[in-house]
């Protein structure tokens, strides 16, 4: 029997064969299982109008967090069986597990979700899910935009991951420089997945960098000047800084690559005069920025955590505020560290070489006062406190082998090698992860109103702790030995073998604490200690002012604050909100209404990238005019707002016990 | 897209069976205390460039840990003295949350140490740019293709595949260019890398000391047969270095334009050597750089395609 063309061509193009190997083929039966519980538990069960109404069309900034952290924690999984799948590879020498080009798909994914769409989404969490409480406000500036962003992630997310699947996933590193992404060198449509995805999910980047910037500068409550502004609401702000101001490059670069790709420019090909060495500057004008955007949110998680856990003040608010201002700004000036080896001279390399030391001062300081925060305190060991412990060992070291490669010859040696792999998973595990665990133990009762087990985290934490440096202290020796990063396997005799090995049970070790981290939570989701008071850790700042979960509205009475620590002045003067409000202070608030709108555009922009992927211009183009339609129909729809009465609320308050008689 | 998922790596002599693993991890230990096996090649200079970045190295990591110990010792006070445990006597500061003297210390503290480790980086990043004035070089073009190295010698008229014949106590200059995606040409025991980029020409120098056969690999990926880009090195004194050059010219076939055509294809190969080479296969002008009194000036402009 013999298929129409048409179906032929679309099988050819939608399943090449690089997706029809067994691992891809595992990956479809998986997809098909999930797809089928989803389907009978929205269709069959008919939750779906509770999923539509509570969590799709939802604009408000506390499930948005809990949609960010849902998404944060399965690409976690994927990325990670990708590096477990990896480091199987390099175990031993001469393997064949993996082909040469499953397993540079596979480093790519890796890198590209990690840092993109894991990290990323899982900082947008914790800033949805805190931010907000923390500067005593109702919501974020836009919840609509940040809605959006939400969905723009999720959709970009969905376009990457199914790359692996449908088309074929790319392969040219999370760098992808040019000219091997161009189309001579990897033709296909990986490459193109790995750009039109970047390019959704950094539209909805930026726009909740802007979100969180005016958040924070016009939403904060009465009293709370800048320098009482908590330092993870701080260090959001510079975060969000960062973002606006770095991710317009990253836009032009994938833009550009994009056009070549898709058009037959050449503004980086090999030939016709491109200038492959262009991209290479705007991406990582773009790429030290990021890596400080993944880092500072954790720099304010320790800072909450550490003050809570020592029950004490944190130590030199000021110089902490000073170090993350000018961190945002010296993090512009170093991006030429990541490539030393390109001739740009020696003049350049030095000017270089030693701003890169100087962005190391202001993170150095911080270090000693996080330490000096401890010091006069009382450390209690919790969850949230050992990944902060973790963390200043690991991320010391960390950034003493960035000065390492910061010094410029040093770098002409150890570029590239597994010193540089184990440099930045050094921060970027040590700093970026470790953090946000952190922030997720320590704000987990605040976003569902129980406790994650504390057991259970410890046997987590510490198999995170162990296998993290089992992993990476052998990376740092094999860099010694010369070994290169992305070599999909290396001979017999070079004595990099010993290294490997260990390193790859420590790497299971990590996949082992996911596990039991996952386990963790659900166990904690049914049977985990509930939080009755709101203030579960004996906190100092304002969400913990409010009950747990907070409610809708988050403050029944906005308060007014007048301490760098207000809920901990409030409980040392007794005059707690809970114990403060009556009927008559609370009044009627409006708040924003649910709509489909950003859900739908994340779905048009999904057509619209899906179209573009494969050239299909119809498709892009039906993609690019859903989008306009919807943008239409939200500008039509004029009632954004719905008032929830103040009985409403007296009675939410008198249910929780926090309003006097 | 040509797989290379068979293509043979090179095969390098001793420890390699897969029982001494087992009995090397036995070893380990020792090893991670003495940190240095013959493997260790970054540990293994064997020539002047080398032998400078290793000191530069060194002196970054004492500098280094000199942080890193006196953050843990420190560290570990505060964390043993003040754990929140019944009768613990220490001081408890709850509002303690600044000292006009502690502050400033540990920003002047790190600042003389990174001043440390600026100052030579500064001087030798300018001296790894100045190929050594009074010698002169043998120059040595290079060209990274999909993913095989082109080395071509132009004051010899030879041209080899995935090795290279040095002389020692002679700087060499490398002039690096691609035909492919980027790379970086590297001989860890001879010094530190520099890309090879199609449409521009790097100048890199490196130096051995004293003979031997050295291995170098791309440290930039280039696709699916990136992890098979190794070459080797095999440094001679420069009587029998000349003599090879001279024999190598006599003997080998040379190169046609329809050979470079075929090392364009992506694959992998062994090593080969031409009597002489077309001059085409290289930049022509060689503006990626100008040699001025031992100095070289990078240029920006594109070398290739006017
Ligand atoms: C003390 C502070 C730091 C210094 C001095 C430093 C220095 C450097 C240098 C010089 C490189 C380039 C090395 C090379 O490519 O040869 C590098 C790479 C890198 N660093 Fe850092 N770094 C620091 C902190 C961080 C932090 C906080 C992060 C992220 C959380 C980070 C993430 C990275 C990443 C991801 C790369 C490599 C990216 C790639 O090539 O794929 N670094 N660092
Ligand atoms: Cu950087």
């Amino acid at each position: 029997m013999a298929l129409p063309g048409w179906m032929l061509y679309l099988i050819h193009t939608l399943f090449p064969a690089n997706t029809r190997r067994p691992t891809e083929l595992g990956a479809d039966v998986l997809i098909i299982a999930t797809g089928a519980i989803l389907f009978y538990i929205l269709i069959i069960k008919g939750r779906w109008r509770h999923v539509w109404t509570e969590w799709i069309t939802t604009v408000d900034h506390k499930k948005i967090a809990v949609l960010y952290l849902i998404g944060a924690l399965a690409m976690l999984f994927r990325a990670g069986v990708d590096a477990l799948m990896l480091r199987t590879q390099l175990a031993l020498p001469h393997q064949g597990l993996l082909s040469a080009l499953e397993y540079d798909q596979l480093f790519t994914t890796h890198g590209t979700i990690m840092i993109f769409f894991m990290a990323m989404p899982f900082i947008f969490a914790l800033f949805n899910a805190v931010i907000p409480l923390q500067i005593g406000s109702r919501d974020v500036a836009f919840p609509r935009l940040n809605a959006m962003s939400f969905w723009l992630f999720a959709f970009g997310a969905l376009l990457l991951n199914m790359s692996f699947v449908v088309g074929g996933s790319p392969s040219a590193g999370w760098t992808a420089y040019p000219p091997l992404s161009e189309n001579v060198f990897l033709p296909g449509v990986g490459q193109n997945y790995y750009l039109m995805s970047l390019l959704i999910a950094g539209i909805g980047t930026t726009m909740t960098g802007i979100n969180f910037v005016v958040t924070i500068l016009r939403m904060r409550a009465p009293g709370m000047t800048l320098m009482k502004l908590p330092l993870f609401a701080w260090s959001a702000l510079m975060t969000s800084a960062l973002i606006i101001f770095a991710f317009p490059p990253l836009t032009v670069a994938l833009s550009m690559t994009l056009i070549d790709r898709l058009f037959q420019s050449s503004f980086f090909t090999l030939g016709h005069g491109g200038m492959p060495m262009m991209y290479v500057n705007l991406f990582w004008l773009f790429g030290h920025p990021e890596v400080y955007i993944v880092v500072l949110p954790a720099f304010g998680i320790f800072s909450e955590v550490v003050a809570t856990f020592s029950s004490k003040r944190l130590f030199g608010y000021e110089v902490m505020v000073a170090s993350l201002v000018s961190i945002m700004f010296l993090a512009y000036g170093t991006w030429v560290h990541h490539f030393f080896t390109m001739g740009a001279g020696p003049a350049v390399n030095a000017f270089f070489g030693l701003s890169t030391m100087l962005i190391a001062i202001p993170t150095g300081v911080k270090i000693f006062n996080w330490i000096f925060t401890m010091w006069g305190g009382r450390i209690r060991m919790t969850v949230a406190m050992l990944y902060q412990m973790a963390f200043i060992p690991t991320f010391v070291i960390g950034g003493a082998t960035g000065i390492i490669l910061a010094t410029v010859p040093v770098d002409y040696q150890f570029h590239n090698t597994y010193f540089l792999v184990a440099h930045f998973h050094n921060v970027l595990i040590g700093g970026t992860l470790f953090g946000l665990l952190s922030g997720m133990y320590y704000w987990w009762p605040k976003m569902f109103g129980m406790k994650l087990d504390e057991h259970q985290g410890k046997w987590a934490f510490w198999l995170f702790f162990l296998g993290f440096w089992v992993t990476f202290f052998p990376q740092y020796l094999l860099g010694l030995e010369g070994m290169q990063r992305r070599m999909n396997t290396y001979p017999f005799g070079l004595g990099w073998h010993m290294l490997n090995v260990i390193s790859t049970i420590g790497a299971f070790g990590m996949g082992a604490a996911f596990l039991v981290l996952v386990y963790n939570v659900v166990w904690s989701l049914r049977h985990g200690e509930r939080d009755v008071t709101g203030d579960a850790w004996d906190g100092r700042t304002l969400e913990w002012a409010i009950p747990s979960p907070a409610p809708e509205y988050n403050f029944a009475r906005i308060p007014v604050v007048n301490d760098r620590d207000p809920w901990w002045a409030m409980k040392e003067s007794g005059a707690t909100l809970a114990n403060s409000l009556s009927a008559s202070d609370i009044h009627a608030i409006e708040l924003p209404k649910s709509t489909p709108v950003p859900f739908l555009l994340g779905a048009s922009f999904f057509l619209f990238g899906f179209g573009m992927v494969f050239s299909w211009w119809y498709v892009a183009i039906l993609g690019l005019l859903c989008v306009i339609g919807t943008l239409i129909y939200s500008g039509f729809n004029y009632e954004e707002h719905a008032m929830l009465s103040a009985d409403a609320i007296r009675g939410t308050e008198a249910s929780l016990g926090r309003l006097q008689a | 897209m040509v797989d290379s998922d068979k293509a043979p790596l090179p095969k390098f002599p001793g420890r390699s069976s897969r029982r001494r693993w087992l009995f090397g991890a036995a070893l380990l230990v020792g090893l991670l205390t003495t940190g240095c096996g013959p493997q260790y090649v970054l540990l293994r200079p064997a020539g002047p460039v080398a032998t400078k970045e290793l000191h530069l190295f060194e002196l970054a990591g004492i500098a280094m840990g000199i942080v890193i110990v006196s953050v843990f010792v420190l560290y570990a006070i505060a964390i043993i003295r003040f754990r929140d445990r019944p009768g613990n006597r220490a001081p408890y500061m709850p509002n303690w949350h600044g000292h006009r003297l502690l502050e400033p210390l540990w920003f002047i503290v790190p600042a003389i140490l990174l001043t440390i480790i600026a100052i030579p980086t500064v001087g030798v990043t300018y001296q790894l740019a100045h190929l050594p004035k009074t010698r002169d070089p043998v120059v040595i073009d290079v060209t990274s293709l999909q993913w095989k190295w082109l080395f071509e010698y132009p004051g010899q008229h030879i041209a080899t595949v995935n090795y290279l014949v040095i002389p020692t106590g002679k700087p060499v200059l490398f002039e690096l260019t691609a035909d492919s995606p980027m790379n970086t040409f590297w001989v860890p025991q001879l010094g530190g890398m520099e890309y090879t980029m199609p449409g521009r020409v790097l100048p890199l120098w490196l130096e051995a000391s004293h003979p031997g056969l050295f291995w170098g690999h791309s440290g930039n990926f280039s696709g699916t047969g990136f992890a098979a880009m190794f070459f080797h090195v095999k440094a001679v004194s420069p009587a029998k270095f000349a003599a090879w050059a001279r024999r190598l010219h006599r003997t080998a076939a040379p190169m046609t334009l329809g050979d470079y055509h075929r090392l364009l294809t992506f694959n992998v190969v062994g090593e080969s050597s031409y009597g002489a080479y077309p001059a085409s296969t290289f930049p022509s002008t060689k503006t990626g750089f100008v040699l001025r009194g031992g100095m070289y000036t990078p240029m920006h402009n594109d070398p290739r395609k006017g």
